[in-house]
């Protein structure tokens, strides 16, 4: 489960979406098209008020192409979720992504707050049996709104000290490189991992993060400079 | 359901007249135009009554036709052949920022290798260009000025006449030959005048695969006094200025496709003014709409809009969904991730460019299909807002480059 997805699904590859390499796939998979034409969890206007105390989260902007906006509901005894509804401005695959987020929160009666904070884009991705590479970019907001929703949460909970600042997930352990700093290396023209090293060092220290870093470095170019 | 295809800018079906005039040149009359016997000779005919009808609808000599694979051939031709013939007399050329990439692409990449030096005048929120921004960017080392007769996104039509007597008078002042001026006219072909001395180019792009024509194949006009450096060298075809075996069944189908979308025109144009009128009005009844592209001054055929709060791609995929094909500028939905930079050269904001959609009718569409987009269209545009965190002002909608 905590894997990077290396390789498309069979599913995928049916669906002649994912490639990781070199795809410049278009068609969406049967998941991406049922999330897409049938969202689950969605907040509708006259549940709205239903979540006025709920916690909330929100990211992205309509001048970058993407915005969600997400309300969990949490059982305060267990820290499970019960409850996750979204809204989301952006393409198809960006409504499938929260869409299937949403199912994926709230299954199985629901993930703890913790392990819904450990939800990675790849993790949805995998769900909706790939996406095309160059939409990856889409199903990154999901899983942070969520992260912000459920600092809410604590806030609201009065329980300060578990609300986690994002200062970027760690990928480097030995030297505490952040996805940040490869996005920052990325923005500013380190397009292989090698020019990204020069950069950070990353996997200097933590060689077994290097395929994590490669896939970062894919994401952030073809999130920043689109697909080659 | 009838499948309604709304994407006529991007492709069209083949006319079953042209298709029926190419089918021998695949089989039976499939001899090279540069061989000496009798199929040769046949194929020859064929190229050269095709030049002639091309050059008639012109109004040029058939020595001054050029075929190419496409517009993109033709554009790429007309502007890196122009400069780097004429690279003695200077290297400053003018186009606009709403080229198709085509022409920006072509000039950007020259003037990274430091060939041209680029002016890109601007459009106003219609999407014109103001012939007196290019008659002031005008210098003593502008060689070429490349302005598109219509926009393929938004539909614009530019005054190109204006432009060319603006570049007449400035060469009659200067007493000299510079600049030339070359117009594609991919998305004009078959609904506009083609007369060059009308228009006053120098260089016209002509495209097949817009008007009911087959695709790979086009056309680039290049005035006999102009001397322009060819991109692809071999055989020494087409004037030497493009080598390889001529496209016949193309080159045939292009001559016919041109003939028939000029001879029924005016019939046509007119029923789809029709068409596009009834869409524009039936699409901007729905609440936080705006037409993009000028209101009159526009192909046709050609509807573009932007619907706030959403965006253009998830909302062609709910339109594909009822079989009805449309595009959009989106950033989705381009390789860049950016959206489109002619709705963002009218000064339009971000999020207004991300939720807009272009509607081009053809030959197929009927004011029912019409009547169908207009039904189906509020309640996609409806689900996605329900769906959409985003609830914008109108001001988005307004110009911050207003000249």
């Amino acid at each position: 489960m905590n894997a990077p997805i290396t390789a498309p699904t069979t599913e995928a590859r049916q669906g002649d979406v994912v490639a990781p390499k070199n795809d410049k796939g278009w068609f969406y998979s049967d998941a991406v098209k049922e999330h897409f034409f049938r969202p689950k969890n969605f907040m509708k206007d006259e549940d709205e008020a239903a979540y006025g105390d709920a916690a909330m989260g929100m990211v992205g902007s309509p001048a970058c192409g993407d915005a969600m906006k997400i309300w969990i509901k949490v059982d305060p005894a267990t820290e499970r979720i019960l409850n996750l509804k979204w809204k989301t401005f952006g393409c198809g695959s960006a409504i499938a992504s929260t869409s299937m987020m949403s199912v994926m929160a709230t299954e199985n009666d629901g993930m703890t707050l913790t392990e819904a904070r450990q939800m990675k884009p790849q993790h949805i991705m995998e769900r909706l049996g790939g996406l095309p590479a160059r939409k990856v970019h889409c199903s990154v907001l999901g899983d942070k709104a969520l992260r912000a929703a459920i600092n809410d949460w604590y806030r609201k909970a009065n329980q300060p000290e578990k609300i986690e600042v994002e200062v970027g997930r760690i990928i480097d352990k030995v030297l505490k490189i952040t996805d940040h700093d490869i996005e920052e290396a990325v923005l500013d023209g380190a397009d292989t991992l090698e020019k990204v090293q020069a950069k950070t060092k990353v996997g200097t220290g933590d060689p077994s993060c290097i395929p994590e870093v490669e896939q970062l470095i894919r994401f952030y170019k073809e999130k920043f400079f689109g697909a080659e | 359901m009838k499948p309604i295809y709304l994407d006529h800018a991007a492709a069209t079906p083949l006319d079953p007249r042209v298709l029926s005039v190419m089918q021998p040149y695949f089989t039976e009359m499939a001899g090279n135009p540069g061989s000496f016997h009798t199929p040769g000779l046949r194929a020859k005919e064929a190229v050269t009554a095709a030049r002639q009808t091309i050059a008639g609808i012109l109004n040029v000599r058939e020595d001054e036709i050029i075929f190419t694979s496409g517009g993109t051939e033709s554009d790429n031709l007309a502007l890196t052949g122009t400069v780097r013939a004429h690279a003695k007399a200077g290297k400053h050329v003018i186009t606009s920022s709403v080229e198709h990439p085509a022409v920006l692409e072509v000039l950007q990449f020259l003037a990274k290798r430091g060939e041209v030096d680029l002016t890109i005048v601007p459009v106003d929120e219609y999407g014109t260009v103001n012939p007196s921004d290019v008659a002031k960017a005008l210098r003593a080392d502008t060689v070429l000025v490349s302005i598109m007769y219509a926009n393929n996104e938004i539909g614009t039509i530019q005054p190109i006449a204006d432009i060319g007597r603006a570049i007449l008078k400035w060469r009659k002042e200067q007493s000299s030959v510079y600049p030339y001026f070359h117009t594609d006219a991919c998305q004009a072909t078959g609904v506009l005048d083609l007369d060059v001395e009308k228009l006053h180019v120098d260089l016209l792009t002509l495209n097949a695969s817009k008007i009911y024509g087959p695709k790979g194949i086009g056309a680039l006009y290049v005035r006999r006094a102009l001397k322009i450096e060819a991109l692809i060298r071999g055989g020494g075809q087409e004037k030497n200025l493009r080598s390889g075996t001529e496209n016949v069944p193309g080159i045939v189908g292009l001559a016919e496709a041109l003939r028939l979308v000029q001879l029924e025109k005016e019939v046509e144009n007119a029923r789809l003014t029709r068409l596009r009128d009834r869409l524009a009005e039936g699409l901007l009844t729905i609440p936080k709409t705006r037409l993009n592209g000028h209101p009159t001054d526009r192909l046709p055929n050609s509807v573009n809009v932007s619907f706030l709060d959403i965006e253009g791609e998830a909302a062609v995929l709910y339109l594909d969904a009822e079989g009805i094909y449309v595009s959009t500028g989106s950033a989705c939905a381009s390789l860049s991730l950016d959206p489109s930079h002619v709705i963002l050269a009218t000064g339009l904001s971000y999020e207004g460019a991300h939720g807009s959609m272009r509607f081009t009718l053809g030959h197929s569409t009927t004011m029912e299909d019409v009547e169908r987009v207009i039904s189906v269209m509020p309640g996609i545009v409806e689900k996605l807002r329900v769906m959409s965190p985003v609830n914008l002002d109108m001001k988005y909608f307004e110009h911050k480059n207003t000249l």
